[in-house]
């Protein structure tokens, strides 16, 4: 280091090669930091879903699965002996099904929230809001009787009935903000060409939306996908279990034996179509969560 | 609430035809209107009511302008029309069809809005193309109108754009392409340059005038800008607070304002009106006295109007002059706009448009106010006295 402090010259420049990018060296910092921290985890799942058990318990920890200590038998296991397809069919269903029930009720009813003039509408909404303020383990012990009084337990509606529930208020608030800021001289527009009611909003209005859609769908999904407690309560049957009460419920061939190779390799098995999912409609989430901040 | 301009009904003026139906045998010249409002009412709860009572009629090759200031339901009354918003009470006839109880789409009427209003998903082909296919016209003949207006407009280039990639004078001609292939009944236009900028604002006015004069159906036309109202239209309807001021060309809206309002309103500058008493068949500005037709020597008081480019510097012959001593000068380019205190009165203000080469001094200018050029006022009721 120089001893006179000199703003003005970039740090990193070619005349000054004693100098060190301190700023450069500590974003970067930051950036591998942060990469870690939160990819860390499911790495550390991924590797030891590919590693064989010797190399799971070994003394000294295993990072990398060398040649000999790899191994696709945890994935097989999931499959063969768990049926862990069933379970994924079971999840996919359930997510598929509420989030596309989601979507259907919750759009719609944004929709006649933001543009016609409903009286009452700002007690319906404290009320879609007042939903999502109570504890969600709350509405669980309601739930449960409610699920014992109708006979739904072991029925897939027993899932996809509260997680749509539970999903709707969201869905209403993103999709009625994005409904208000479309400028309604586009409807008018649309009217005067000749779109009646369903054409305008299957051509004009659903195009537009579809980022708005997709993102709120995407956070539906996810709920549905990961839920638990729900999944874990209302279905016994075996065939019927959802992704994480299955992974959760995975038991070694002893009471003493956890059995961190499957668990690995179910964790990975469901969080793929999350990444999947997400990495597919990106481009997608983005334009949806941005959309208001720049007209246009 | 004292309406001081509205109370003067528009179906009094003897040379307005406010009720198209029966004032029609009147004009054998002019065309059967195509588009024609009888006594419309819009009220969206009993105390507000931006349409009252309208009657008027715009006849093919036709361009109507309505002008007013914000809030005087101008753009209500377009809305009524194009059937976006149902009227309370009256008729809508397009082509003699009360087309009241028909939606939108069934008016066969086109509407360019201030947004543009395009569609941002669809090109700028599938736009122009959307309105003709629910129509299910034949591909050839949807391609052939586009192709006309594309012509017309300048549009080839632009064709698989998406409006997001359109400059604001692009995306406004898609819009007047759109509403031109759909050769409606009747043009609705609500501000279609208000999101222009000036420059390219005054070119596409320009535009606008040499395609709709082309157009055979009757245009309706909604601006704020007095300017538009006067270039492009062959008749001007000033509105006020929900009120029909005044129906004429523009060259009777300018020359012979109906009422207080209009005067003011068209017109910049505006035009100078000031009160003043009667004594003895005249009225007195400052020291000087100004000779009252005799149409207006029953009044009291009156209102007199003279627009700011017939106050002018004096000429052999001119009887009727002011004095006075000017305060402010502002530079126009062309002319200089001069405001001056009229002598005997302090409070008098007169402004004149004095071209920019002549010459005058600030001190006692004399100018004159030719009396043909001087508008009279009935104060209580804002009407012109003739």
């Amino acid at each position: 280091m120089t001893t006179a402090p000199q703003p003005i010259t970039p740090p990193s420049s070619e005349s000054q090669g004693n100098r060190i990018p301190w700023q450069r060296i500590a974003m970067w910092a930051a950036v591998i930091f942060t990469v870690l921290f939160s990819l860390g985890p499911p790495m550390w799942e991924l590797l030891t879903s590919i590693k064989t058990n010797d190399a799971i318990t070994a003394d000294s920890v295993v990072y990398i699965p060398s040649w000999d200590q790899f191994t696709f038998e945890h994935y097989v296991q999931l499959f063969t002996l768990n049926q862990f397809h069933i379970y994924i069919l079971n999840s996919l269903f359930v997510a598929v099904v509420s989030t596309l029930l989601c979507l259907g009720i919750g759009a719609p009813a944004a929709y006649a929230l933001a543009r016609l003039r409903i009286p009452g509408e700002r007690l319906v909404l404290t009320c879609v809001m007042g939903v999502t303020l109570f504890p969600y383990i709350l509405l669980f012990l309601g739930l449960l009787r409610l699920v014992q009084f109708t006979g739904l337990a072991n029925n897939y509606l027993a899932l996809i009935i509260p997680y749509t529930a539970i999903n709707m208020p969201l869905t209403i608030l993103v999709m009625r903000s994005f409904f208000q800021q479309l400028p309604k001289d586009l409807e008018d527009s649309a009217k005067i060409d000749g779109y009646n009611v369903l054409q305008m909003l299957w051509q004009i209005i659903l195009p537009m939306t579809l980022p708005a859609l997709v993102t709120t769908g995407i956070l539906a999904f996810i709920f549905a996908w990961n839920e638990f407690i729900f999944a874990l309560t209302f279905i016994t049957q075996e065939s019927m279990k959802t992704i994480p009460v299955a992974a959760a419920q995975l038991g070694g061939t002893s009471l003493f034996e956890v059995p961190y190779g499957p668990l690995a390799a179910a964790t990975v098995v469901g969080t793929l179509p999350l990444v999947i999912l997400v990495l597919f409609f990106q481009r997608k989430i983005v334009q949806g969560l941005t959309a208001g901040s720049v007209k246009g | 609430m004292p309406r001081p301009y509205a109370t003067y009904p528009a179906t009094h003026l003897p040379h307005l035809p406010c009720h198209p139906a029966t004032h029609l045998p009147t004009y054998p010249n002019q065309p059967m209107p195509t588009l024609a409002l009888e006594n419309l009412t819009k009220a969206y709860s009993r105390k507000v009511v931006p349409v009252k009572d309208l009657s008027l009629s715009v006849g093919n090759n036709e361009f109507l302008t309505l002008v007013g200031p914000s809030g005087c339901g101008k753009s209500t009354i377009l809305r009524v029309i194009a059937g976006l918003e149902q009227a309370t009470g009256g008729k809508i006839l397009i082509n003699g069809e009360d087309v009241n109880p028909l939606p939108p789409k069934d008016r066969n009427i086109a509407m360019v809005f201030q947004s543009y209003a395009l569609y941002p998903h669809m090109t700028v082909y599938e736009n122009i193309a959307s309105g003709l296919k629910l129509r299910n016209m034949p591909p050839g003949e949807i391609q052939k109108r586009i192709q006309d207006a594309s012509k017309v407009l300048g549009l080839d280039p632009l064709m698989d754009r998406r409006p997001s990639q359109l400059s604001g004078g692009q995306r406004q001609r898609v819009a007047l392409g759109r509403a031109l292939v759909r050769e409606p009944d009747a043009f609705l236009l609500d501000e279609p340059l208000s999101n222009l900028d000036a420059l390219l604002r005054e070119q596409v006015r320009a535009d606008l005038k040499q395609i709709f004069e082309r157009q055979k159906a009757p245009v309706v036309y909604v601006t704020h800008d007095q300017t538009e109202a006067m270039t492009l239209s062959s008749k001007v309807a000033v509105l006020s607070e929900g009120y029909l001021q005044q129906l004429g060309t523009p060259n009777e809206i300018y020359k012979t304002p109906a009422n207080q309002f209009v005067a003011g309103f068209i017109g910049s500058p505006q035009m100078n009106l000031i009160n003043t008493e009667q004594v003895g068949g005249a009225v007195l500005l400052g020291d000087f006295k100004v000779h009252l037709p005799e149409a207006a020597q029953s009044h009291s008081t009156v209102v007199l109007g003279i627009r700011p480019e017939h106050v002018r510097l004096p000429e052999e012959g001119d009887s009727q002059t002011i004095r006075g001593d000017v305060f402010l000068v502002e530079n126009l380019g062309m002319s200089d706009l001069v405001s001056l205190r009229v002598h005997g009165d302090e409070n008098l203000v007169i402004r004149s448009l004095i071209p920019a080469d002549a010459t005058w001094q600030r001190e006692d200018l004399e100018l004159a106010m030719p009396p043909h050029a001087i508008h009279w006022f009935n104060p209580e009721t804002g009407a012109r006295i003739e």
